[in-house]
């Protein structure tokens, strides 16, 4: 498909978006390895922190193809300011209770923003919607199982998972910074629109949240930690992107 | 018994006079047995246990811990204090099942009779054929 430039921009910002998210959390998510709470969890939270870098490599490798620099150099070389990514996947691992439930919320936005994008008109994404439409799955019912469990079994585990859902709300309503291209991705059928999204969003993890006798902040205390999506991001992203390229850029040009 | 998991020894837990650690709700979850089943209509085949708050987490955990290096089509979990085991003790029950080869398929000699009642009836051997057609295969190759 030949595209104008304004459009080829529009295509770019919004795979860059989506793969950042995915490559940051997966590299937050991965930092719990053999710190797990038990054995089982820490290989299955490890094994979804696997799929989401390697989802992120999938869209690098069409954003390649599009003519951005390999995935490898776009994934490490890049500083804090070039990245797109929100707010709510660069922050630190923190206790569990936070780290489950910022997966609670993207996981749910995840399998949505897939759902929508397999009907895309850009075609080699709406595959990749397709084949990891599964794959996120499984990461959406993790988290489900989590938030009922721990919102259910006793007073302490309540009041920490309402705790971190009060102060990573805002975190959460920064997935769904609105696109300086979204009439552009909409009359080019790419995708729909974040505001579309969000309502499917909230649709999905009401009855969720209701089941683990869980509630969402007050709609007048909604304030979207927006900035990311344009390269304004906290502080904590720089550090993590030096750590995580550190091996890397030893050797850019080395054979893996 | 103790541990193989590290993260279980750190916690360093209380234990009473016979050295077997106290435990209090919530502190340490029940074991589930996992099954596992490649294709759909085959059978589930049991691959080993994991820890899980509810049967719900344990189909969650054994998805990742028996389902991640392998072609499956469906997990059973089950409750490990589900299972009713035999004795160990019992075990001389068993003891001269070897020796019973008349249950055994293999003990019987039959296939003559079969060849011949095939051959009475005109029936075609099918395996008889697909080896006659490896073979001429093989010779076209050569």
């Amino acid at each position: 498909m030949k595209y104008t430039k304004t459009q080829l921009e529009a295509v770019k910002e919004f795979l860059y978006k989506i793969a950042d998210d995915q490559l940051i959390l997966g590299h937050r998510d991965s930092e719990w390895t053999g710190l797990g709470p038990v054995l089982e969890e820490d290989i299955a939270f490890s094994s979804i922190a696997q799929d989401k870098i390697g989802q992120s490599l999938h869209i690098y490798e069409i954003l390649h193809a599009l003519g951005e620099k390999d995935p490898d150099t776009i994934a490490f070389t890049r500083n804090a300011n070039e990245f797109k990514c929100c707010h709510l996947v660069e922050y630190p691992i923190g206790e569990y209770d936070f780290s489950l439930i910022r997966n609670f919320f993207f996981c749910h936005a995840e399998h949505i923003r897939f759902n929508m994008l397999a009907e895309s008109s850009l075609d080699p994404l709406a595959k990749l919607a397709k084949k990891y439409r599964g794959e996120i799955k499984y990461h959406v019912m993790h988290a489900d199982t989590w938030v009922k469990q721990l919102g259910r079994a006793n007073e302490e585990s309540h009041k920490r998972m309402q705790d971190t859902i009060d102060n990573s709300f805002n975190l959460a309503l920064g997935i769904f910074e609105e696109s300086p291209f979204t009439s552009e991705l909409n009359s080019m059928n790419i995708f729909e629109g974040e505001k579309t999204l969000q309502n499917k969003w909230i649709e999905a993890i009401l009855p969720v949240l209701e089941k683990a006798k869980l509630v969402l902040p007050d709609p007048a205390d909604w304030k979207p930690a927006y900035g990311g999506r344009t390269g304004t991001h906290t502080e904590y992203l720089q550090p993590m992107l030096e750590e995580m390229g550190e091996v890397f850029r030893l050797d850019p040009k080395a054979e893996w | 018994m103790k541990s193989i998991d590290p993260r279980v020894n750190r916690m360093d837990l209380p234990s009473n006079e016979d050295g077997k650690e106290i435990l209090e709700e919530q502190e340490n979850w029940e074991t589930y047995e996992v099954f596992h089943q490649k294709k759909r209509g085959e059978q589930h085949i049991h691959v080993g246990i994991v820890h899980a708050a509810s049967p719900e987490m344990a189909l969650i955990m054994a998805k990742e811990a028996f389902g991640r290096r392998r072609q499956t089509a469906n997990l059973w979990v089950i409750k490990s204090a589900a299972v009713t085991a035999s004795d160990y003790e019992d075990q001389d029950v068993f003891e001269t099942t070897p020796e019973k080869t008349y249950r055994e398929a293999s003990d019987y000699y039959c296939m003559d009779r079969i060849r011949k009642y095939q051959q009475e009836h005109g029936i075609k051997d099918r395996k008889e054929e697909r080896r006659n057609v490896q073979k001429a295969n093989k010779e076209v190759k050569k």
